[in-house]
């Protein structure tokens, strides 16, 4: 289980980078924290003739607080995350999802943007980041453009990244202190991609009221105004009245076909929303 | 001075190298001139090869059967009657039985060149239909996987003793059990570095195996070489469990191609080879009746077991060992009169199956175990209070049971009440009618199992496999400046025998344990063995390192003796001391005596000197019988169908233990295998034979937050036929966790009437189990009748 040959290049501008993934006849494939991206190599499922790694590039691990927003450069790691050595907005939402990724030393080196990128549907961002509204911002030869993560990321570990393009931050919105936010994800061991996850986040300041339901067989699935789920209540204790029944129909919808699977996804979305009613108790 | 002898609990003489990663595994080794192995292996699971098409670059690179000229198959073969036969190409030579079969040998530099090469060449292959189902490869239509048998029956075997009798029984319960096909996972796979040495004429290969004698007599036997031409060493070994028992093809391939190409060759597993390729273990399945009257006695046990022995025989073990050892011991620790049995060992188009710490009995004991449940749910009585009507009593001891194997000492009904004792079984009954605050549903469950350990001649003899255990023979030598060297063919690879060997012969020497070096894995320098396996090594190569160290300590009596000057008879030993009426001589002295000063010893003394190698056997090498009980508390999420560990008691007994915390780590480490047997590991398979899992990431270990800590419980009665009382305990472990949480998990969900019969128990069969019972309310989910 060794790689095919490649070449390896670690640019120090996002110009060079750029400049190496635009290269005629050679396939490139960029490298950020490598822990999807080294068992594809090994497992030769991937071939590229140069790897491209980009976490030297300043851009890439910038870190920018504004006003209702911090934008990461994408090569942050969950444990820069962890640990508090970027800002939070989310009132220690990330924190929570980011130590609950895989285990230590996969979090040390895997970032955000790859595994956005992955698009992995059981991975923890591409649900967790999806709820909290987050955009990414793709930069490409000719500009940049700017997508909804549940836009960035259209099935499973397929992006609507074109080619020659890099996600460069992502754009995390600052939560009232007042929202409640919940994220469960059910996995059968410690370090485990998802099974089922479920997200609420309710933030009436900014009339915010989402749900994901997660790590289903493809994207997840965005209620971006969750108020359905609970009987179109806004109110402080609409998420006492939440209807699993509709949360069901949303994934027959979806074509998940399998009951016990649908059983799995409502319930850790239940979940979810009673964990966030109990914060909203404190 | 610390208590160093047998009983002290002495910190690990090994982990000082292993634990700062100074451990040196085959992986580790680095010859001049050595190049890397990779091979093509098949991506089916069965076919006909038409043609290999080589690029012409890689004409002198890549190597198949038509170039391993006089190579001979591996055969493993039982002389029990009706043992069908199988051959196992060392490279295929024309129709592939298995997906990851052994194609082309692909030489390179390094690994990655030769996985180019492999993957550069063409397979073209002829795909047959593939049987990957043990009960469907019984079917008159199968496919076949060894035309020449006719069917793909390996062995059947069969027992009746007085079934009729137990027909009248007021209880009768039927179910149809399953264990999930497993992977080995030691943490060091397979590796093989093979040397030829020009000068001494010998082929060296170095390899991760807990039994190198018996790598050797395979090597020399498939290669025609001279035993003395063969060396077998076996550095540091990251854990065996069974899987480094097993003779591979690629050690007979790297040896043939070093013989070839005169240059050092290496191949290191890769994970996905040994999830997919090598061998997978434990796959049984049961149909099994069990009769008892109304107060939960037993009457009988009658069963059709199936066991999953893939495509080849497996040298040495066999193809059939683990299924026909399930008629033996099905019967577990309990006395009951009547038994019918018939197994099946059963060929599919998947990788041979191999003992696994354990072997049958995880197997087994989850079977007996499950039905012990199930009758006391039929009759209403508490689970233990149904043991304790069946287990073996100790004032029946020592007890020939129905399949006449002969328990040797114990008493099982005490470790019962001893795991339930730790519990306050009336407060989770109470528990258990109130509803958890997390909506979380509590369940207790119990598995009581003995364990043959170190059986010998006689057992071995009867399945007339390849290897058969004799004497264990120990070399022990006093170094001139009085240390001591201990010689052993068994091996170590998690099994302290570094350190308990050491404190065997400090019993017996006094030499202190930082003194006493043990050499184990090169057969250039151990006396023959079949190696490790079978709990077998506190009990043989202890018994043999002090059997040696007492012929030592006789010899130096006569040298310290003649040092006295006083008569032979007349001395004694003790402490590392020579002991005469006048005085007294350290075993360091006559060490020096004997070596540097022989002026000193007169012309009668033993030519024998400070070396002997002495075999050993106990009187009765029907084997020991540890045995335990196992108590599980778990909570199981009925929603998301989770399953947690709350709670686990280990009441075991090992007779004497020479290191108590070594056992205690051998309890641990088993433990942790059979939570993965009963929650996680799992090799699933499609239709085709392709096998679901090829990383760790599809095939899930327990990991430490999965292992919470056991609470131990410790009984000691002594083993009548060994030299300490010491048995066999390796394995235990492993062998009732998944029995005991599956009985836990069944008795959190008897409120649905729900009940679990295949394992791993995963979140998927909960809510099934849950959701079959809900839509037969009537129908008691796993019966089979
Ligand atoms: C054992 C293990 C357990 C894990 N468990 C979990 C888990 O529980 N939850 C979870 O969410 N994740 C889990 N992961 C995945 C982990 O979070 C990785 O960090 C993530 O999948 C990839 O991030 P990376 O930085 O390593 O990306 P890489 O492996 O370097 O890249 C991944 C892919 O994204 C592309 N890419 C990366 N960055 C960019 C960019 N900026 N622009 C364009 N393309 C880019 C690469 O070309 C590649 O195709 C686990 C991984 C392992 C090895």
């Amino acid at each position: 289980m060794k790689p095919a040959r490649f070449d390896y290049e670690r640019p120090r501008e996002l110009g060079a980078a750029l400049a190496l993934l635009a290269g005629d006849n050679v396939t490139t494939k960029v490298l950020a924290g490598g822990q999807s991206l080294g068992p594809l190599l090994n497992l030769r499922l991937v071939q590229p003739d140069i790897v491209v790694d980009i976490t030297a590039i300043p851009e890439m691990i910038r870190v920018e607080e504004e006003a209702d927003h911090l934008v990461l450069g994408a090569c942050i790691t969950h444990a820069d995350i962890e640990d508090g050595r970027v800002p939070d907005v989310t009132n220690g939402a990330m924190r929570d999802v980011a130590a609950g990724i895989a285990y230590r030393a996969v979090r040390n080196r895997g970032t955000i943007g790859g595994s956005l990128t992955s698009a992995d549907p059981s991975a923890d961002w591409v649900s967790a980041l999806a709820a909290l509204g987050a955009e990414v911002i793709l930069r490409g030869a000719t500009g940049t453009r700017t997508l909804p993560v549940e836009d960035y990321v259209v099935g499973a570990l397929e992006t609507s990244l074109g080619t020659g393009e890099l996600l460069e931050t992502v754009r995390i919105p600052r939560l009232s202190k007042a929202a409640r936010w919940a994220y469960v994800k059910k996995c059968r061991k410690t370090g485990e991609f998802a099974h089922a996850i479920g997200a609420v986040l309710v933030d009436p300041e900014r009339n915010v009221w989402r749900a994901v339901i997660g790590a289903t067989e493809s994207r997840p699935i965005v209620a971006a105004d969750a108020r359905e789920l609970f009987g179109g209540r806004g109110d402080a204790a609409a998420l006492n009245t939440f209807d699993a029944r509709i949360a069901d129909r949303i994934l027959i919808n979806a074509g998940m076909s399998d009951a016990l699977d649908r059983q799995i996804h409502v319930v850790a979305l239940r979940r979810a929303v009673a964990q966030a009613a109990e914060t909203a108790l404190q | 001075m610390v208590e160093q002898g047998i009983g002290a609990r002495l910190t690990r003489k090994e982990d000082d190298r292993l634990m700062r990663g100074r451990g040196q595994y085959v992986a580790d080794i680095r010859l001049a001139g050595m190049q890397d192995v990779a091979f093509l292996r098949s991506p089916i699971a069965h076919g006909r090869i038409r043609n290999v098409t080589v690029p012409p670059q890689y004409n002198d690179a890549v190597f198949t059967s038509a170039d391993l000229v006089g190579v001979k198959p591996i055969r493993a073969v039982s002389s029990l009657p009706g043992f069908k036969a199988s051959e196992q190409p060392v490279l295929a030579t024309g129709k592939i039985r298995q997906v990851g079969e052994l194609i082309a040998m692909c030489v390179a530099p390094t690994r990655a060149e030769a996985e180019d090469i492999a993957a550069s060449l063409t397979l073209d292959i002829e795909e047959l239909p593939a049987v990957h189902d043990m009960l469907a490869a019984r079917a008159p239509d199968s496919p076949l996987v060894h035309e020449h048998w006719g069917d793909n029956v390996v062995l059947e075997t069969f027992a009746d003793i007085d079934i009729a009798k137990a027909f009248d029984a007021p209880i009768k319960v039927t179910r149809e059990l399953r264990t999930a096909r497993q992977a080995m996972c030691p943490m060091e796979g397979r590796a093989v570095v093979a040397a030829w040495d020009s000068r001494l004429e010998q082929l060296t290969v170095h390899t991760a195996a807990q039994m190198p004698h018996i790598n050797r007599n395979g090597l020399s036997e498939c290669l025609s070489l001279d035993q003395a031409a063969v060396r077998v060493i076996s550095p540091d070994v990251g854990g065996g469990f069974g899987y480094k028992g097993i003779l591979l093809p690629e050690e007979i391939c790297l040896s043939w191609l070093t013989m070839k190409r005169g240059h050092p060759v290496r191949w290191i597993e890769d994970r996905r080879e040994h999830l997919t390729a090598s061998a997978n273990c434990r796959e049984h399945h049961y149909v099994i009746t069990a009769y008892a009257d109304r107060d939960g006695t037993l009457r009988g046990i009658d069963c059709e077991a199936h066991v999953d022995s893939g495509a080849y025989s497996s040298y040495p073990f066999s193809a059939c060992l683990e299924a026909a050892q399930v008629v033996s011991i099905l019967p577990g620790p309990y006395d009951f009169p009547a038994y019918r049995c018939r197994t099946f060992a059963v060929a599919t188009n998947k990788c041979p199956i191999l003992p696994y710490r354990g072997v049958a009995r995880t197997g087994v004991c989850f079977a007996m175990e499950l039905m012990l449940d199930a009758i006391a749910r039929e009759v209403g009585m508490e689970p233990y209070e149904v043991r304790l009507k069946n287990l073996v009593r100790p004032e029946q001891m020592p007890f020939d049971n129905i399949t006449k194997k002969h328990f040797d000492s114990g008493d099982y009904p005490q470790a019962l009440r001893r795991a339930i004792g730790a519990f306050d079984l009336p407060a989770i009954r109470e528990r258990q009618r109130r509803v958890e605050p997390d909506g979380r549903l509590i369940g207790f469950g119990l598995a009581v199992y003995c364990e043959q350990g170190s059986h010998g001649t006689a057992v071995y003899a009867g399945w007339g496999v390849p290897m058969i255990p004799g004497h264990e023979q120990a070399t022990a030598r006093l170094t001139p400046d009085g240390g001591l060297e201990l010689r052993v063919g068994v091996h170590s690879h998690g099994q302290s025998l570094e350190t308990t060997l050491a404190q065997v012969a400090h019993e017996i020497l006094g030499v202190d344990v930082s003194k006493v070096r043990v050499v184990l894995g090169d057969t250039a320098l151990t006396p023959y063995s079949t190696g490790t396996w079978g709990s077998r090594c506190a009990v043989m190569a202890g018994g043999a390192v002090a059997s040696a160290c007492r012929e030592i300590a006789e010899r130096a009596k006569q040298i310290g003796a003649k040092l006295l000057q006083a008569d032979a008879a007349s001395v004694t030993f003790r402490d590392g001391r020579v002991v005469s009426a006048s005085g007294d001589v350290g075993i360091a002295d006559i060490a020096r005596t004997w070596y540097l000063r022989p002026q000193d010893l007169p012309g009668d003394v033993h030519r024998g000197g400070l070396e002997a190698t002495v075999g050993y056997k106990p009187p009765v090498d029907s084997g020991t019988f540890s045995y335990a009980a196992h108590a599980a508390l778990i909570a199981v999420d009925p929603e998301i169908g989770d399953v947690e560990i709350l709670d686990y008691v280990i009441a075991e007994d090992g007779g004497k233990l020479i290191n108590p915390m070594v056992v205690d780590g051998q309890i641990y480490g088993g433990y942790a295998q059979g939570i993965g047997t009963a929650l996680y590991e799992e090799m699933p398979f499609d239709s085709a034979g392709q096998p679901l899992a090829s990383t760790f990431a599809d095939y899930l270990l327990p990991g430490p937050t999965e292992v919470p800590a056991p609470r131990l419980d410790h009984m000691e009665t002594l083993a009548p036929y060994t030299l300490f009382g010491q048995k066999g305990i390796g394995e235990g472990g492993c062998i009732a966790p998944p029995a005991a949480i599956t009985n836990a998990v069944n008795d959190a969900l008897k409120g649905f009437g729900a009940e679990l019969s295949v394992s791993p128990i995963t979140p998927r069969r909960v809510l099934e189990a849950i959701a079959a019972a809900a839509a037969n309310p009537a129908e008691r989910a796993g019966a089979a009748a």
